[in-house]
This record gives structure tokens, sequence and C-alpha cells, in this order.
């Protein structure tokens, strides 16, 4: 683990070991349930998972103002509600609460992560470096105005995105290295930020509910609710498909040419568009109108009658929608996946 | 391929490898790598593995292969189905192939073959004998293809070493057998990475998936400043120096681009793309679990060697990769493409008897183009 100092576990409480970090500010779980000083601060965890699954980070009052947190009585809290938000979260045991968690609190780390590497020197040291050094065994470099990665280590992670400018053809690719500016370096880990962060939530087993705490787990398991996704029973699915399930789950943007793969093919496979329409409900512009018209149209029920089809391999590899395993198997259409023998 | 074709190329491949074996790589870690061989006219074996160089004399001996193959991975047991072979990693590699790059000789040296009727042609017209649809093309390489895929090759050589910072001693060419290149890059930071993975590196090296921004042309408001100098290295310094020509042009050039605005410089790339794009297979560097012709061995598409080149430049596939024996045989042979092999020339032949040198006799019949008579 990383030695930090207070406000920086405040930017970065996903570093932070929980029980040592209780501990030593002298509090116990049980605590935080019944004394009434401290149950606003299980509210503000609550708060601050509710605005990460809304999507929207702005109506959680955070104590950390411009990079700096605003006295140092708040840095604790900072930390304790996230904390708090865990420990909340593991109770529920809801996956996809803990992914929009999860994605948020990345993103809320990636603002931090950015402006500190900017301030940074040279000094290969510093604590942003080794962030993305211990967390994702990425090396990097400073380099005049930019952060240097080796090829390979970019191409690992770019190849989660799906905007063309991050193919490495669209970087400046040097002596083995991809250059990147502060903001692309943080960018690039986002993901896998995420998915450390859901690590910490998911690992391990969940525990017995903690008395003042029921309230809040009742509350957010039906708030959850409102993100089942039931109808998808993804098990034999090609991973180019797994993957647009699983962007939508996270309530991540899915392209156009994506909702038009995941819809094409799941038609194919004959669900019916009331089934396929709740898949949408997640994506940061859902409207179940729109939504139900534009798979109507897929569909063939309405406009010229003629069904789509599922677009083929070499046309979603193009549109950087493939992920192909071997299992792929040389298949030239999403939908023959798991039908051809070796 | 009749029976007694088969007999003698089988023989010809036979003295081959019983006499060159110095010329047959078996490549480093060999313990850890899958090999597979064809036979004529029967299927493929794989999921081989092989110890030292002895056994794969011996696999050679035994089997007269008419192909033989070797993965550019490495696992841990090689000889067990794919799923249990635990891939370790695998070298880097890249086809690069005279019949991809679209040249005006082709139709000079390439034949049509009817399987029903087995008339052969070297016009493209519409078959009148038979009406069959079953045509197979063959092609008789040229010096120009060639020289052109030698090219591609050099294109490919600066990238590895410019942008990817590989050791040119890791980079190993060698003649396909046939119509191109096969390029090894060992020891590279690239060893471990997946299909995935390796597929955005040959997007890379294609030029595929280029946006305007990278070369500095934006939708609103370009800038010129953004525009790349000719000494930068990478893309922009390639894309600088196709574009502009000269330094005295660059100027003039980018006020060009920018009046012509956002899609016409989306039209431009294309363009450059055939020019600086290296014209690699794709499918064949995102594979990490292939089987790749093992250097050394015949090219059953040709009887010519997959050989080493140490220059190049200089290289001469049609001199240094033809080592079948000079015992003549009579053949009988409609080959309506002169070629020369071994610096002699040979063809066309219409239909003929002709008695011929087995390197030369090999050519034809593997190419389909003639028969023992
Ligand atoms: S190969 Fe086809 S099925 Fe497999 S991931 Fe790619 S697009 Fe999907
Ligand atoms: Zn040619």
């Amino acid at each position: 683990m990383l030695a930090l100092g207070q406000d920086e576990i405040a930017k970065y409480p996903f570093l932070a070991d929980a029980g040592q970090y209780l501990k030593e500010q002298g509090f116990t779980l049980e605590q935080f349930g019944t004394d009434p000083d401290l149950i606003p601060l299980i509210e503000k965890a609550y708060n601050r998972i509710y605005a990460a699954c809304e999507g929207d980070p702005q109506s959680y009052k955070s104590d950390i103002i411009e990079n700096q947190a605003s006295n140092t009585a708040s840095l604790p809290r900072e930390v304790f509600s996230f904390l708090l938000s865990i420990v909340l979260l593991k109770l529920t045991g809801i996956p996809t609460l803990a992914k929009r968690f999860a994605l948020n609190e990345a993103m809320r780390a990636e603002a931090f992560l950015e402006k500190d590497l900017k301030n940074i020197s040279t000094d290969s040291n510093e604590l942003p470096i080794k962030i993305i050094e211990d967390l994702f065994s990425i090396k990097v470099k400073k380099h005049n105005d930019f952060f240097v990665i080796s090829v390979s280590d970019y191409i690992k992670h770019s190849i989660h995105f799906h905007e063309r400018e991050w193919k490495l053809i669209n970087r400046h690719v040097e002596d083995g290295f991809v250059f990147l500016t502060p903001h692309q370096t943080v960018r690039l880990v986002r993901k896998e930020l995420g998915t450390f962060i859901t690590s910490k939530i998911l690992t391990g087993k969940k525990p017995s509910m903690i008395s003042g705490f029921e309230k809040f787990v009742n509350n957010l398991i039906s708030y959850s609710k409102k993100f089942s996704i039931s109808i998808v029973d993804s098990g034999e699915y090609p991973p180019c498909i797994k993957h647009a399930i699983e962007i939508l789950e996270k309530g991540e943007n899915l392209p156009h040419s994506g909702r038009f793969m995941l819809a094409t093919f799941l038609l194919s496979k004959g669900r019916l568009v009331q089934q396929i329409a709740p898949l949408f409900k997640n994506a940061p512009d859902y409207n179940e109108k729109t939504t139900l018209y534009q798979l109507n149209h897929l569909a063939g029920t309405s406009g010229s009658g003629t069904q789509y089809s599922c677009p083929s391999c070499e046309k979603l590899k193009t549109q950087n929608l493939c992920f192909i395993i071997p299992e792929c198997n040389n298949i030239i259409s999403p939908l023959q996946f798991g039908k051809k023998k070796n | 391929m009749n029976e007694n074709d088969v007999k003698f190329i089988e023989d010809s491949f036979k003295k081959y490898y019983f006499n060159h074996f110095e010329l047959i790589h078996v490549p480093e870690r060999t313990a850890e790598r899958e090999f597979g061989f064809q036979k004529f006219n029967s299927g493929m074996t794989r999921h081989i593995s092989i110890k030292d160089d002895k056994e794969l004399h011996l696999l050679l001996m035994k089997n007269i292969p008419s192909d033989v193959y070797c993965s550019n991975a490495y696992y841990s047991f090689p000889n067990l189905p794919m799923n249990e072979k635990d891939w370790k990693e695998a070298d880097l590699i890249f086809d690069i192939d005279a019949k991809d790059l679209n040249l005006n000789c082709r139709s000079n040296h390439t034949v049509s073959i009817c399987n029903d009727c087995k008339t052969i042609s070297n016009k493209q017209i519409q078959w009148k004998k038979c009406n069959s649809t079953k045509l197979e093309e063959k092609s008789l390489t040229c010096k120009n293809c060639i020289e052109k895929s030698k090219l591609e090759v050099k294109k490919l050589f600066e990238i590895l070493i410019e942008d990817f910072a590989i050791d040119k001693n890791d980079i190993h060419i060698y003649f396909s057998g046939n119509e191109g290149f096969h390029v090894y890059v060992y020891n590279s930071q690239f060893q471990k990475l997946g299909s995935r993975e390796r597929s955005e590196l040959a997007d890379y090296i294609l030029f595929n998936g280029v946006i305007p921004e990278t070369f500095g042309m934006k939708k609103f408001k370009p800038n010129r400043a953004l525009f790349p100098n000719f000494d930068e290295r990478g893309w922009r310094g390639r894309f600088a120096k196709d574009v502009f020509d000269s330094k005295s042009k660059r100027s003039k050039i980018i006020s060009e681009l920018i009046t012509n605005g956002y899609s016409s410089f989306q039209k431009k790339l294309e363009d450059v793309s055939t020019r600086i794009g290296v014209k690699i297979d794709p499918n064949v560097t995102m594979d990490i679990h292939r089987i790749f012709r093992l250097p050394g061995s015949i090219n059953s598409k040709s009887g010519l060697t997959k050989i080493y080149c140490k220059n190049i430049t200089k290289f001469d596939p049609f001199l240094e990769a033809s080592f079948l024996n000079e015992d003549t045989i009579e053949i009988i042979a409609d080959c309506p493409i002169e070629f020369k092999l071994k610096n002699k020339k040979f063809g066309p032949y219409d239909n003929e008897k002709v008695t011929v040198p087995t390197y030369a006799a090999a050519y034809m019949i593997c190419k389909k183009l003639a028969s023992i008579s």
C-alpha cells in the first residue's frame, strides 16, 4: 500500500484500508449505526451512492473543493462517506449499484488524478504516477508536457474504447512509446479504476447486517429495481454482445452502431421488442417512446416492414465492436456463435 | 493432382529434405511450439510437439509432407488440444503477399483453371466451354510483384524500428515460398499481447482508422499550426513527406487542404493510405494460435523454399529459393505464361510434351499447369 497524506486519502479513498482507517480514527462500524452524531455520515454515504447511480454527481455535496479539502475536519467525513458507501453497497449486495457507484467514483478520482498529474515535476515517485503504476501496472514517465507509456500497455487499455481517437494510429508513437496528455493518461485507466473499486465492494463475503444500517440498505434495494435488467441471460452470447450489455448495465454510453448490433442480434434470437426495450433504459439518453419506435423499425413491425439483420463480424470489427475470442472460431456473424464446432 | 504427379513431387521434396536439412531453421524454444503438416490430397495434422532438429528431420523423412508449419506461439503443452495448450506468448508475425497489392501486372501472369473441363486460360473472359463456375486462379509471380512486395517489407521494417523500437536483429524476413514475404519479430514488448491488441497494431501499420484531427485538420476553425512538420516522427512525419512533397510546398498545400475542407481531407487520407500504409494481412498478425509455414520448408503452391532473406534489396527468389534438383523429366505442360527459374527461361507451353529440369517441372505441377506424361 502507498503511504498517503490526509487529503490524499480524501481524494483517493479507495486506496485506504478501511478497517485500519477506522481503527486509526478510533471508530467502529457499529458506532455509525447507533451514535446520533454519526448517523448523518451514513446519510451522506447514502447520498453519495444515490448521486452516483443517478449519474448526477453534482447532487452530492463533497467536502473537497478546488482539489483541496475545505477544512481539516471535513477530511475524515469525506473518507468516511466513501467507506460507509462501500459498507452499504456490500450489505445491499447488488452488482448494478456497485458498478454504477464505482464508475462514478472512478470518474471523480480521475478528475483529481488529472489535476495532480498536471502539477507534478519530473519525479516519478510522485503519487499520481505511483497510483497508476501500483494499481494498473503501467509504467508512466513524464516527458515535457506529456506522459509516455509503452505501446503495449497503451493498447491493452485503449482497445476498450470505441472512439476512433483512441486508436493507436491516432496517437503520437515514437521509440516504442505513446505520448499522452494528463487527461488522456487518466482517461485510459478509468475502466480499470472502476473495476478496482467494484472489486473492493464485491469481493469478500457479504457482511451481516449492522444495526442502524437497515433502513438505508432497504431503500437501496428498492431503488435498485429501477436498474434491473432481467430478460437477458447472456451465458451463450458472443463477446461483442456481452460487452454491449455490460456497457448498458453500467449506464455507460453505447454508440449507435452498438445499439443496432445488440437490437438486431436479440431480435434474430427471437426476443420481443418489449423485452429488449428495457435494456436501454440505463442509457444516459434513454427515452421510452423513441426506443420502442426504433426497435419496431428494426424488427420490421413498422415502417418498411423489412427486418434488419445483425451486422457481420467483419463489419463489427471495423466499428470496434468486436471482442474476438478463440471460441469465435472464424464465424462470420455473431449469430453463429456457439453453433460451429471445432 | 494425380497419383503420378504426387509421387514425382514427393520424391523431389524428399530429396530436398534429405540434402538440405541445414536450411531448415528449427525455431528457438522448439519444445514450446506446436508443429503441423499436410500431405498431398489429405488434411492437416497438427498439435504435434517436437524436441529438436533430429525429430523434425525424422518427421520430414517419414511423412514427406507437402507443407510444414510451426506455431508463432509458445505453449506449456503444445501437443494438447487448443484449449488445454496453455498459451504463453507469441512472436509477432506479418504476411505480405503480392496478390493483396492491386498490381497491374497481375492480369499478365494470372491464369484461370477450370476444374470441370480442365481448360487453362489466361484471358479474363467468360468461361465458354463448359460454363463452369469452379474456376481456380493461379499466378506465376513476376519480378514486379516481388519488387513491390519488397517495398512493403521495407516500409514495415522502418515502422517496426522507428515507431516500435524493435532491435533490427530481432526482425527476420523470409520469402514466403510463393508470392510474398513473412516477417517475424522476436523478443518485443508485444509477445504477450492477445488477438484484439494485435489487430490494433495491424491497423496502425495498415494506416487504418485514421481521423483528420490526427494530422491537424479540424471540422471547425482549422489551425495551420497543428499540421505536421517534415521532421516529425511516426505517421505525422510520413504523412508530411507524402503530402507536402517538399518543405517549400508545405505552406501552400496546407492552405489548399484547409480550403478544400474536412470531408475532402478524409478522402485525401484514404488516398494517402494506399501509398504510405503497409499492406500486411491483418488476419495473420492478429492470429495468436496460427501455425505458420516453417522456415526452410517447401511451399507446395510453388515448389519453392521459404527461405531467409539476408539482404532483401538484392534477394531474387527465382534464383535463391529454388532448391529442387536438376534431373530432367518429361511432362505435358499447359502453361501459357513464360517464367524464369535459376536463370533459365521456360514456356510458354501449349499443352505440349516437354523435357525440363525437376525444379521447373515441380513449379508447373504445383501450379496445376503441367502433369507427368
Ligand atoms: S468474431 Fe464475431 S462473434 Fe466474435 S466477438 Fe467478433 S463480432 Fe462478435
Ligand atoms: Zn506481377
